[in-house]
């Protein structure tokens, strides 16, 4: 009884909350660490070094006025963010923060549940997800969000071909499509697979600014380009609701790119008895470190590169990434067959 | 008894889905009632133990199939939805009649089917694939027995995704 | 306790709400979803003998299904917004060009 439903719900609710609370405190990272690159301040009122701004921002927007369209589509209209916002919660369910510990006594897995077909899981809810944009759009009733809506639900369908590509040559290389057993394949291949497979990192990490509309792939919702984009008529707390799923959607791809490439919970040289000494370093430790600097990495380049033009951006994923991940997967499959003959 | 009420709560609201993606007079909430339609025959089919199959269909159906609708449906709707205008010929209520009649004819022959004392063996040992795992022998089977119609359905998609651009293009 | 006949009164029904669907509607979009519906009915059909008898290819047959599913829906639309361009109407009943 309590193994199989006290501890699993334990988790969600642990996970949850340190998601959500996580996606709120982005906000407050990302306007820190812009305001860094551009050599001012940022946030620094409220709360000591601006910590407490956050939480401003959350009270602001959920006393604001709900403003819902004179003709718009009433239901859709309110579950689009909520379609938006639960793919990117849901997919904890599969990432692992850990191995096995032992947590007062008894044995726990530091992830909520393995499946094995973990990886086409992640791959199957994101592209569900697709689906708050269009409706966002759409139940506006207006002519600029719906624009904005198909501009960016092209354009996330588009790079989902490319990544879903990458992850192919990821499972080809490690041989499961559970997110556990990647890490245990690399843990016994001794390398990363960032190491392992380059390009296929590079198009994951290229392809997932794209999946999130970040920078610089950000024109469907960048302010000076259609009023807006896809969640113009939103106000209040649904419009929040669209930012936390875009930032939560974020720390999903950071979190799937250190499980498939760096290696996950693993810290730097797993097999070299030397290093052991890292191993006062907590495995979920080094997880969060991981996707921290992929996070890290994602703001850097929204603070340094400039927006490609919608048509430059979908010549990139269909002219570019696709045929660069189908060559990679071509070049990983031979190899894979000359190193076993 | 868990599965029996996991199987009729799925299959109501798949019927339930299905009857509103006929029903429903507005396209898009059609559309949305499909996607629902399709993520519980997803559930339904992870009951069964074919869990690659479930995120195929969630995948492929649900989250690219279903977007396609969706498109098309924003791309060509209408001021005026084409049910408005009665057509004096249409027997509607005859039809559903009909199709009652005909859903009641299969579910007989279904039930008579099975309650013959000679049923299939029903076999307890796994089949001889030498993988284990759902994926895996999903895997083996299409790329050893079934490697033509994997390769057949593969040119396929890709004469369709060129038919559909040569179709969707406004001058060649 | 399931067995496969439940299944198939379920395949059933989704096949009969299908194919009503195809006939008393009259907008080709809703036909083509409910010809999805048809499909979605024979493979729930396909999956669960699958799972009867044990034998995994009747979920290879089904992957088969939703690919052949795929590439229809896509040529299908494309047929339609080419239609949509010229006549301005997706009622079927309007689609009568080539009646003599």
């Amino acid at each position: 009884m309590i193994n199989s439903f006290l501890v699993p719900l334990l988790k969600i609710v642990i996970v949850l909350n340190a998601t959500l609370v996580g996606v709120t405190y982005m906000v407050l990272l990302e306007r820190k660490v812009i305001a860094w690159a551009q050599s001012r301040l940022g946030p620094m009122r409220v709360g000591p070094y601006g910590v407490l701004q956050p939480i401003a921002d959350a009270v602001k927007l959920m006393i604001k006025e709900d403003i819902t369209p004179v003709r718009a589509d009433k239901w859709v209209f309110t579950a689009a963010p909520i379609i938006s916002m639960v793919p990117a919660l849901i997919v904890y369910a599969v990432i692992p923060f850990g191995p096995e510990v032992s947590l007062f006594g008894r044995k726990v897995t530091l992830y909520i549940t393995d499946i094995n077909v973990g990886l086409l899981y992640i791959v199957s809810v994101t592209s569900v997800g697709v689906y708050g944009i269009i409706l966002a759009g759409w139940a506006s009733n207006s002519k600029y969000p719906l624009l904005a809506s198909l501009r960016a639900s092209a354009q996330l369908i588009s790079y989902e071909v490319a990544v879903t590509l990458t992850l192919v040559s990821v499972i080809l290389v490690s041989g499961s499509l559970s997110m556990v057993g990647i890490v245990n394949a690399q843990y016994n291949s001794r390398l990363w697979f960032a190491f392992i497979q380059p390009v296929a990192f590079l198009i994951f990490f290229i392809g997932g600014l794209a999946e999130t509309n970040r920078a610089p792939f950000d024109l469907p919702e960048a302010e000076q380009e259609l009023t807006g984009g896809f969640h113009t008529e939103y106000s209040g707390m649904r419009f929040a609701l669209f930012f936390l799923a875009e930032y939560a959607n974020m720390i999903v791809v950071s979190s799937v790119a250190t499980t498939l490439f760096l290696g996950g919970w693993l810290r730097p040289f797993p097999n070299i008895a030397f290093l052991h000494f890292l191993d006062i370093i907590p495995s979920w430790a080094w997880f969060l470190l991981k996707s921290f600097l992929f996070l890290y990495i994602f703001i850097w380049v929204r603070a340094t590169l400039p927006r490609y033009r919608y048509d430059q951006l979908m010549r990139l994923g269909w002219k570019v990434l696709i045929p660069l991940a189908i060559v990679n997967l071509l070049v990983t499959g031979i190899v894979k067959v000359l190193l076993l003959v | 008894m868990g599965e029996a009420i996991a199987f009729y709560t799925l299959s109501a609201f798949i019927i339930g889905f299905g009857v509103l993606v006929v029903s429903t007079k507005n396209t898009v909430h059609s559309v949305l009632f499909l996607v629902l339609n399709f993520l519980f025959v997803a559930a339904l089919y992870v009951m069964l133990g074919a869990q690659f199959l479930a995120v195929i269909q969630i995948l492929v159906y649900a989250g690219g199939i279903v977007v396609l609708y969706l498109f098309v449906v924003m791309l060509v709707n209408l001021k005026r939805p084409p049910e408005s205008h009665h057509d004096p010929h249409r027997r509607t209520r005859l039809g559903l009649g009909l199709a009652a009649a005909v859903l009641v004819e299969l579910v007989a022959i279904v039930a008579y089917g099975f309650a013959q004392p000679a049923a299939a063996p029903v076999a307890a040992a796994q089949s001889a694939l030498p993988v284990s795992g759902n994926t895996e022998q999903v895997g083996w089977l299409l790329y050893t027995s079934y490697l033509i119609p994997f390769e057949i359905a593969s040119m396929l998609l890709l004469v369709a995704m060129i038919g559909a651009i040569v179709l969707a293009k406004r001058e060649l | 306790m399931i067995t496969p006949t439940h299944y198939m009164v379920l395949s059933a029904a989704l096949f009969i709400i299908g194919v009503v669907g195809v006939m008393a509607r009259r907008n080709i979009i809703i036909i083509f979803m409910s010809i999805e519906l048809i499909l979605n009915a024979v493979n729930i059909n396909l999956v669960a003998f699958s799972a009867q008898l044990h034998d995994t290819v009747g979920q290879v047959f089904a992957i088969f299904v939703i690919a052949v599913a795929a590439a229809e829906a896509a040529v299908g639309l494309g047929i339609i917004l080419a239609f949509y361009r010229n006549k301005e109407t997706v009622n079927i009943d309007e689609m009568n060009l080539m009646r003599w």
